[in-house]
């Protein structure tokens, strides 16, 4: 059962200083409203994953991994390989992070990344039949907090994208039921990049990039995942607070324009 | 591609599958005070969604770390049942509706007074018993009626409903085959007076003038839907006075 949050004990405290300062259009580091703190990308972090990435966005450090194996393909598309993606809130990330199945934030973050990945149909699942109804393969994107400083989606939903798009796989042929793997290597087949831009609101004002201060005082936040179309492919609202639809649409489009920046980021990493 | 082509959902009239108009809400039959234990409770059938919510509370917070100094907690469980999908769906809470359980809350919490009942808990029950795409918004829906209807001191009333996107045109409340075969979807909560939005989820492709106009479009049948759940709460609490009472009400107008 979802339960109300206990607040932040700092919350309180903060919440006058972070507000003033955000009214007067700055942020508690010195960012501008719409700005977002640096990102830092590494590909190919673990080499035994066959894709990896860590990200870090100011003081938010995740690590995302991918792996490639066979199963078994959902009996409504027995020609598409299969797609998960789960996250964990590692302990040693933040002083509340506990041990344990994943609570409903750690599955809030894994099923929106998710769906950027998914609906933008950032990878070519068609490509990872093996043999139709009976094998796929299945990539699995596992997310790893490794230091919470806030606007975690994001962080998460670059770490993935930076994780797939470095990922290798085995060439394979298919041949009397049965795989033969070759020595080469191919890149895991890529259609679209997705990528979340989150925003929150703090008193009246919306600002991008939300750290964990900002985030702690928040009303409500609202992520935006655009593919590289400029379409938006996900979109999810969180906290208790509420937007007024103009202050949707407004964030909706500034969002687009600031993915643009980021997914050049994530992209210009490749080799 | 033939086999494609087969499956239209919007005809040459204009029409969806189940001969709605592309902005048209299916039939929508809503009722409150429906369970005899419940503190509240409110039945919808949105199409051919049937959702139960029931309400518990204000009432002890249990177990008692959960509570808040300040204000009530709120509880929400989102939950189908094993028989309301065309495969059987395991009882056990699947991540779906953890998170659908977290952002009905989310929808809800910002209507709810919760400030007057401080280390108490306010329970939210939604149960699925059989679903057609749009349940998490039916679910809001009739939850916040079960609120009304357990006497919780509410800011507004809560609607939600869905606009998408099938065969490339933005349409209201998709159905089950549209959700499917659909391009788009996108769920809100919305409150008329307050102009706001609790719950608001998206998953598809939209461009941003097609996400603009699915958004107005969602946002007015909400206030459709926030007009029928005001009328259900009138005819269920509608008090009869007598003609002296009428004229006593009269006079102390004038």
């Amino acid at each position: 059962m979802s339960v109300t949050h206990q607040p932040s004990p700092l919350a309180k405290l903060e919440q006058k200083t972070v507000n003033d300062i955000v009214l007067k259009g700055k942020r508690i580091d010195g960012r501008g409203p719409l700005d977002h703190r640096a990102l830092t990308i590494m590909l190919g972090t673990v080499e035994k994953a066959n894709g990896s990435a860590q990200v870090y966005l100011g003081k938010t450090r995740i690590l995302a991994g991918v792996k490639i194996q066979t199963g078994t393909p959902f009996e409504d598309t027995p020609n598409e390989g299969i797609l998960t993606v789960n996250a964990e809130f590692v302990p040693l990330a933040y002083p509340t992070f506990e041990t344990g199945p994943p609570d409903e934030d750690s599955i809030e973050l894994a099923r929106v990344v998710d769906r950027g990945i998914r609906e933008s149909k950032a990878i070519d699942l068609k490509k990872l039949c093996i043999d139709p109804g009976k094998k796929v393969f299945v990539v699995f994107v596992d997310i790893y907090i490794l230091d919470h400083d806030g606007n975690l989606i994001d962080a998460a939903g670059m770490a993935a994208l930076g994780a797939l798009i470095s990922a290798t796989m085995q060439e394979f042929d298919f041949k009397d039921g049965e795989i033969r793997y070759k020595d080469s290597k191919m890149p895991l087949p890529m259609l679209n990049y997705p990528v979340p831009v989150t925003s929150v609101k703090v008193g009246n004002s919306i600002v991008v990039d939300p750290c964990l201060e900002e985030e702690q005082v928040m009303s409500c936040r609202l992520t935006v995942t655009t593919d590289k179309n400029d379409n938006v492919c996900a979109m999810q609202k969180g906290g208790l607070g509420v937007f007024t639809p103009e202050e949707i649409k407004q964030t909706v489009s500034s969002s687009i324009q600031k993915s643009r920046d980021l997914r050049e980021k994530v992209l210009s990493k490749v080799k | 591609m033939g086999k494609e082509k087969e499956v239209r959902l919007i005809n040459e009239n204009g029409l969806r599958v189940d001969g709605r108009r592309l902005d048209e809400l299916r039939p929508l039959k809503l009722e409150v005070g429906v369970l005899d234990k419940a503190d509240g409770s409110a039945y919808i059938e949105h199409g051919r969604n049937k959702i139960l919510a029931a309400v518990f509370g204000p009432r002890e917070a249990h177990p008692k770390h959960i509570a808040l100094a300040d204000r009530a907690v709120v509880r929400c469980r989102y939950h189908m049942a094993p028989f309301s999908t065309d495969e059987r769906k395991s009882p056990a809470p699947s991540r779906r509706e953890l998170e659908l359980s977290k952002v009905i809350r989310e929808s809800l919490e910002p209507s709810i007074m919760a400030e007057f009942f401080p280390r108490s808990s306010i329970d939210i029950f939604i149960e699925v018993l059989q679903a057609d795409a749009g349940t998490r918004c039916a679910g809001i829906t009739s939850a916040s009626l079960a609120l009304a209807d357990a006497g919780i001191p509410l800011r507004e009333l809560v609607a939600a409903c869905a606009a998408g996107k099938i065969e490339g045109k933005v349409v209201l409340d998709l159905s089950d085959v549209e959700d499917k075969k659909g391009d788009a979807d996108l769920p809100i909560a919305f409150m008329p007076k307050s102009n706001s939005i609790g719950l608001l989820q998206m998953d598809g492709s939209l461009s941003e003038s097609e996400f603009n106009q699915a958004l107005e479009m969602s946002v007015n049948a909400c206030r459709t839907i926030y007009e029928m759940q005001k009328e259900t709460l009138r005819q269920k609490y509608h008090v009869e006075h007598d003609e002296s009472e009428k004229e006593e009400v009269a006079e102390v107008k004038v």
